[in-house]
Formats: C-alpha cells, sequence, structure tokens
C-alpha cells in the first residue's frame, strides 16, 4: 500500500515537527484509507464479523431460532468448550473420537500426498520424459473435478461387490465391505484382539482409551484417505513441477560435474532448493486435511461407528443437526486452534537451520 | 504499521457489528408472526424419496391452488440442513415435512396445530404420541411405514415348511432361520442398527426411554433378554447382518437370494418389484416377543412454521394433503401408509401385500423424538454392530449413561 501513496513514508520514522510537515501526511493517510475502505468494509462485512458472531455463538446458548443477537440468547461462559473438553460424557468422546480421526487422516494423507507429488513432478521434469504434456494433464485431472463427484465415484469403486473388492478376488482376497468395516488397521494388524491389554484399555485422554486411541484409521477411513491422496496429489504436483522448472540448472551441473550421484543430487541439492515450495504444499496440505469435510458428507456421515467421524463434520452435525450451535462454533474455534498449532509446528521444524 | 491496520480492521467491524444489529437480520423473533389473510404462496419443504413423491406432492399442491393461492413443493437435499438455516435467518419454509427422530428439535419453532384437526382422533394414536410434546399434538402425521418379516416363498417351500410354521414368537423364529440357513444362504437377514434390533427390545416390553422420553429405562431385564436374543441368533450364524454376506442392506441381501426372511420395511414392496422382480416372497407380522408382538413405525409429519404469515392457508393446505383420497394417492405414488386409520380398510383392499405391514400399526413403538439423543443412539449402533461379540449387559449400561446425561438426569 505504501506504493500507492504519494509520499511514501518510512514506517516506524518519526514525523517531521511542525505543521507544515504533518498537513500532507495527515491528508495521504485519508485518501489512503479511503482507498481501503471498500476491501476493509466487505472484509469486515464477510470475514470479521461472521468470526466474531461465531466467537459470541460458541459461547452462548443460541438454539438456531432467529438472531443470536436477540435478548433470549444468554452467555454460557466456557460451557460449550467444557462440554468438548472436559466433561466426561458422549459429546466428549465423540469430539476426541474424531480429533483421532483426523489425526490418522493428517499423518497418512499428508506425507503420501506430499511424497507423490514430488515424485510426479521430478517424473514429470525429466527431459527424456515423451508425451509431457499428456502426463501433466491425467496427473493434475483428479484435481479439477469436483470433490463431490469423485466421492460417488468411489462410493461405487469401494462397494462391497465393486470393482476394487472384484480387482482384490484375483488375487484370491476377499475385500473388505471398504464404508461398513470400523475395524481400525492397527488394530487388525494385531489381529483385533478382543481382549486388549488392560494397561491400554483401563486408561485414556478426553474419555478414550488408548487402546482406542491407537486403533489407526478404519478401513472406512482408508478408502477416504486414498480418494483424498489421489484427488490432491495433482495440484501440489504441479506447485514442485512450476518450482522445478525454475531451478537452475547449472547448479544441478555443477554437482553432478562434481561426480554427486543422481541420489546425492536430489537429496543435497534439489530437495533444499525446494524448501519453499515444501514448506507450501505441506503447509495447505495441513490446513486442507484438518478440514476434510466434503468427502465425509458424502461417502459415509461419520459412519460406520463414528470412525470417519473429523471434527469438521461433526461441527457441521452438531450445529445443523443437532441444532447445538454453541457446540458446533466451539469445535470449530478448537480446530482452528489445532490448525494453528500444527503449521507452528511445522513451521519450527522447517525452519532454516544456521 | 500492522498493528494499527489490525486494530482499524476490528474498530471498523465493530462499527459494523451493532450497525448490522439494527438492521432487519437481526430481529427479535420473540413476537409471533403477523397473519396475512388472502391469497398466499405457500413454501413447501420435504425431502422426496424420489421423483415419483415430488410429483404427487406437486400435484397435489397444485390441486389444492385457488383463489390465488398457490403452494411451491420444492424437495430438499439435506433437509434437516436447510431448515436449520431457514429458521436461523428468520425465513423457514411454510409448511415442512418433519421426521420423527427429529421432531422435538425443530418442536419450538413449530405451530402446535394437531389437537385442532377435526381428524385428529382418525390418526393412528401411535403417530398421535410420536408427535405430542407436553400434551399438545403439534402435526398432522403425513404418513407412515412399519416393519414386518418377509420370507422367500420358494425357500420355505424347499425346506419343507408349510403356512403353520410361519413364526408367531422367537423360539419359532429362531427354529425357521435354523432350518433356512443351507450352506451359502442366511435364514434372517436384519440391518444392524436401532431401526431394526429395536423391533426385539419392543417385544420384550423394553425401550431405551420411557413413554415421556424423561427418564432412560435402557439397563432392563427385558432390553437384555432381546438383546442377548439377538446376539445368539447371530452367534449361531443363523441370523446376520447385511455388510457379514456382503451387501448393503438387507433389502439387497434378500432380493439377491443371500437371505432366506428379512426383517424390513414397507418400502421394501416397491424395491423388490423394481429391482428383483423375480424374487416371490410373502409379508407376514414380526413374531411376538416375551411381552407381545412390536414392531417399530417410521413416520414424518406435516410442520407449519411458526414463524409463517399463512398460518391459516399452512392448515388448509395440510387439511388437503390429509383428506383420505389424497392420502390414498400418495400411497399409490410412492408406497407409504395412510395415517388415518378411517384409510385403512380401502388401503388393505388396494394393496393387500400391505396387509402385513398396516396390521403392524396396532403394536407399533414410534421411534425416539429428542434431537439431543441422535448422538447418543448412534453410539448404540456402533455398539450393536459388534454383536454378537460383545457384551449386551456392558452396551446396555453404556446406552443407560448416555441416555441419562443426555436428558439431563
Amino acid at each position: 500500500m505504501g506504493t500507492l501513496l504519494t509520499t511514501p513514508v518510512a514506517p516506524g520514522a518519526a514525523p517531521p515537527r511542525g505543521t507544515r510537515g504533518r498537513r500532507p501526511l495527515r491528508r495521504d493517510g485519508r485518501a489512503g484509507w479511503l482507498f481501503l475502505a471498500p476491501t476493509l468494509i466487505v472484509l469486515g462485512l464477510f470475514m470479521v464479523l461472521p468470526i466474531l458472531m461465531a466467537l459470541w455463538v460458541s459461547v452462548s446458548d443460541w438454539t438456531g431460532n432467529g438472531s443470536p443477537f436477540s435478548s433470549r440468547v444468554h452467555f454460557v461462559g466456557g460451557d460449550n468448550y467444557a462440554a468438548l473438553l472436559a466433561e466426561p460424557g458422549l459429546t466428549r468422546q465423540n469430539f476426541a473420537t474424531s480429533v483421532r480421526n483426523n489425526g490418522y487422516f493428517v499423518l497418512f494423507v499428508v506425507p503420501l500426498q506430499t511424497a507423490l507429488a514430488l515424485f510426479l513432478a521430478l517424473l514429470l521434469n525429466q527431459r527424456k520424459l515423451r508425451g509431457r504434456q499428456f502426463f501433466r494433464t491425467a496427473f493434475y485431472f483428479p484435481t479439477v473435478t469436483s470433490s463431490v463427484a469423485i466421492s460417488v465415484v468411489f462410493l461405487f469403486l469401494f462397494s462391497s461387490t465393486g470393482t476394487v473388492n472384484a480387482a482384490l478376488k484375483l488375487f484370491g482376497v476377499d475385500g473388505p465391505s471398504w464404508f461398513a468395516d470400523p475395524r481400525g488397521i492397527f488394530h487388525l494388524a494385531l489381529g483385533d484382539p478382543a481382549d486388549p491389554p488392560a494397561a491400554l484399555a483401563g486408561h485414556g485422554f478426553l474419555g478414550l482409551s488408548w487402546w482406542d486411541w491407537l486403533a489407526g484409521p478404519s478401513v472406512a477411513m482408508c478408502s477416504i484417505i486414498v480418494l483424498v491422496v489421489w484427488t490432491s496429489t495433482g495440484g501440489f504436483m504441479l506447485m514442485f513441477y512450476a518450482a522445478l522448472q525454475n531451478l537452475p540448472p547449472s547448479v544441478d551441473e555443477a554437482a553432478l560435474i562434481d561426480g554427486a550421484t543422481s541420489w546425492q543430487r536430489f537429496w543435497r541439492v534439489t530437495l533444499p532448493q525446494l524448501r519453499p515450495t515444501l514448506f507450501l504444499v505441506l503447509t495447505l496440505g495441513l490446513i486442507g486435511t484438518w478440514q476434510v469435510f466434503d468427502q465425509v458428507y458424502v461417502l459415509s456421515r461419520g459412519n460406520p461407528a463414528n470412525t470417519t467421524l473429523t471434527p469438521a463434520y461433526l461441527s457441521y452435525s452438531s450445529s445443523f443437526i443437532g441444532h447445538q450451535w454453541g457446540q458446533g462454533a466451539a469445535i470449530a474455534f478448537l480446530l482452528f486452534l489445532v490448525i494453528v498449532a500444527f503449521t507452528l509446528v511445522q513451521r519450527w521444524a522447517l525452519r532454516e537451520r544456521r | 504499521m500492522l498493528p494499527r491496520r489490525t486494530v482499524a480492521a476490528f474498530a471498523a467491524a465493530g462499527l459494523l457489528l451493532p450497525l448490522s444489529a439494527c438492521g432487519s437480520g437481526f430481529d427479535d423473533s420473540s413476537q409471533p408472526a403477523t397473519q396475512q389473510a388472502g391469497p398466499a404462496t405457500l413454501k413447501v419443504m420435504i425431502a422426496a424419496s424420489g421423483g415419483a413423491e415430488l410429483k404427487a406432492m406437486q400435484d397435489a399442491a397444485a390441486a389444492w391452488g385457488k383463489d390465488g393461492s398457490k403452494a411451491e413443493v420444492v424437495s430438499a437435499n439435506d433437509l434437516p440442513q436447510q431448515l436449520s438455516q431457514g429458521f436461523a435467518a428468520g425465513s423457514p419454509p411454510d409448511v415442512f415435512a418433519v421426521d420423527a427422530t427429529k421432531f422435538q428439535g425443530y418442536a419450538d419453532q413449530m405451530l402446535p396445530y394437531g389437537d385442532g384437526l377435526s381428524y385428529s382422533g382418525d390418526i393412528y394414536p401411535t403417530l398421535r404420541t410420536t408427535f405430542t410434546k407436553d400434551g399438545k399434538l403439534y402435526c398432522a402425521p403425513k404418513d407412515f411405514s412399519t416393519l414386518a418379516l418377509a420370507v422367500n416363498t420358494d425357500d420355505w417351500a424347499a425346506a419343507g415348511l408349510t403356512d403353520t410354521d410361519l413364526p408367531k414368537t422367537w423360539d419359532q423364529l429362531e427354529s425357521v432361520a435354523r432350518k433356512l440357513t443351507t450352506g451359502g444362504r442366511t435364514g434372517l437377514v436384519f440391518n444392524d442398527t436401532r431401526d431394526r434390533v429395536g423391533a426385539f427390545l419392543v417385544q420384550a416390553g423394553g425401550w431405551a426411554t420411557d413413554a415421556d422420553q424423561k427418564q432412560a429405562t435402557a439397563d432392563t431385564p427385558q432390553n437384555l433378554q432381546a438383546l442377548t436374543y439377538v446376539r445368539d441368533l447371530l452367534a449361531a450364524g443363523v441370523a446376520k447382518y447385511p455388510k457379514q454376506i456382503g451387501a448393503g442392506d438387507s433389502g439387497e441381501a434378500f432380493g439377491q437370494h443371500k437371505a432366506s426372511m428379512s426383517i424390513d420395511g414397507n418400502w421394501m414392496v416397491g424395491g423388490m418389484k423394481k429391482d428383483y422382480p423375480g424374487v416371490k416372497y410373502r409379508v407376514v407380522a414380526l413374531p411376538a416377543g416375551p411381552a407381545g408382538p412390536g414392531t417399530l413405525s417410521f413416520t414424518q409429519c406435516w410442520g407449519i412454521a411458526a414463524k409463517s404469515k399463512f398460518q391459516e392457508q399452512a392448515k388448509q393446505l395440510v387439511d388437503s394433503f390429509m383428506q383420505p383420497q389424497q392420502q390414498l394417492a400418495f400411497a399409490e405414488a410412492f408406497g407409504v401408509i395412510p395415517s388415518r386409520q378411517s384409510v385403512r380398510a380401502q388401503y388393505e383392499q388396494k394393496f393387500p401385500a400391505q396387509s402385513a405391514f398396516v396390521a403392524g400399526a396396532d403394536h407399533a413403538h414410534g421411534p425416539v423424538t429428542l434431537t439431543k439423543m441422535d448422538p447418543v443412539l448412534t453410539d448404540f449402533d456402533a455398539q450393536l454392530q459388534q454383536l454378537p461379540g460383545a457384551d449386551p449387559k456392558r452396551i446396555l449400561q453404556q446406552l443407560q449413561q448416555n441416555t441419562a446425561a443426555a436428558l439431563g438426569q
């Protein structure tokens, strides 16, 4: 914005004393505010205001009838947050379950989609690759199609008599009823024991036993993971690809002359140069995966046995279906905090070490 | 620079907040809506089961329109969401279909007009109970469905069974299910949720809550007896959940001949005709349990928004939908059972295949109508899915605890 002003003033610079110096500055400031006003009003009206309203709803007992600012709506303090975090009961248990489910979702989707996107971008970047245009389109295609349409296709693919199970049958594997199977894959790997170790089953956190926390994504969640990785990889691939195209070939050539193997060149030369893109992809991935909603809404609505329940969907269902608007808003703000926390951790982990 | 800008943004928002609060969007809605006489344009929102239902409703609405009034019927993709949006924005549809399981969540926003209906005594008692809150009948039940037992007649004959073997008790049900269970086929199939297993609870004389839905009554000997019976059926392999035999639901399992008997609602009649016309079957009443016969009913009612400006006209529209001939027309169009008892004889005559379902109306139990019980019952479903591996006593204790918490005990 500073460049728009006729007299740019360095931030923090002390304004010159005397009225002669101050008047033009104030007039410029006024003009600046005038130019800013439309944006401020639009942002205020459609972003800041709704967020503040939601914040109010999250500490109120609004029932979804009429205005949240009417006299019948009362301030309830942290009650909605307490029900989610402190008070034993189904509300807390469902919230914990949704966080667990989404945690596993993030844990699987983010590394998978990032690695796959980078891998595909590297493939595309090879000079000797033929039909690059075709592959670029093919890889990117899932990203541009509607997530709802893709989800419906996956519903058919992963139905108990669907294509995936038919393919598995060719290898003699009896596929599960994907969207009906609530068993966690870590539990399955242990043979789905009926009597979990008492040390894990007897203790827990947020109303969920450690054994449940460690269940892993359910079979149903796995199919959503596959779906999301498949659809989102293309977009991230494009970012990596653009970054790769911008890398100076000379650096790579210098490493080549120094006798670096292709693995060393990738690991020590290419990847460090991609750090800003990697940061972008991981950040976008983390934010997007913590907010997963469309696929859950279309495919499973939290079923089976709440194992595909995510905080975003829980926030929606608490508000619109359960009429617990305060709780729904509180979940949304807790989700916001989770995302901020994860982004900060990731920023710290990927910081430039000197 | 930056902090100042942020402060300015918040200041702007702070200015806008009271400003917009004065606007029309935030008016206090405690005032009853002013009523308007004369021609009205009514918005009607339903969750149509398919094109046939929507068309039948639209035709009925068009037939009602007179003196300049008209009614626009739309089918919601997601009725609870769209209704919630309408209520929150202060502009709900005038007339809307309310599912029994969500009824009490909307009751505050509905006009309780049911007791004023001239035909309120003609509505099946179980449906009246479902839509009554604090002694007031809120709305006219649109139609309903019940559960019954569908039997594959070819399998029945092949197993050497006759009409006298049709199960009347739990023991008989288990015994015929055992006889019908062969290598590739299961005797009995039913969905793994409260909406099917609940019928056994009712037959044993139990239910999750008391009649007023004020007390949790989950952890009782009756419920335990029912769940133990269901667990034993599943454990013996004579009954199975659809997913255990590679089917999406019980209708699919029955239609694809993976099971010889199925517990299902009367929507199955249309589904079988459409998808599996070759399967020969008959429908009989569910067997009685220790406490007598019992089944579940599923229903919707015609809600009228308390905020509607055209409540009188809305009532007239609902009245026209509730007329016996109109109810029969709806039944014909999309296979539901009329909610008025006076239509029963005509209906049974016209649709003999449905008689077992209609008979269920005499002892059908309506669903839990408290919205806040939704997560509790979802959790109950999750537990039921673990049968036969899970302990029925523990399932009921958990249901008891969660129900009590939801009811604020």
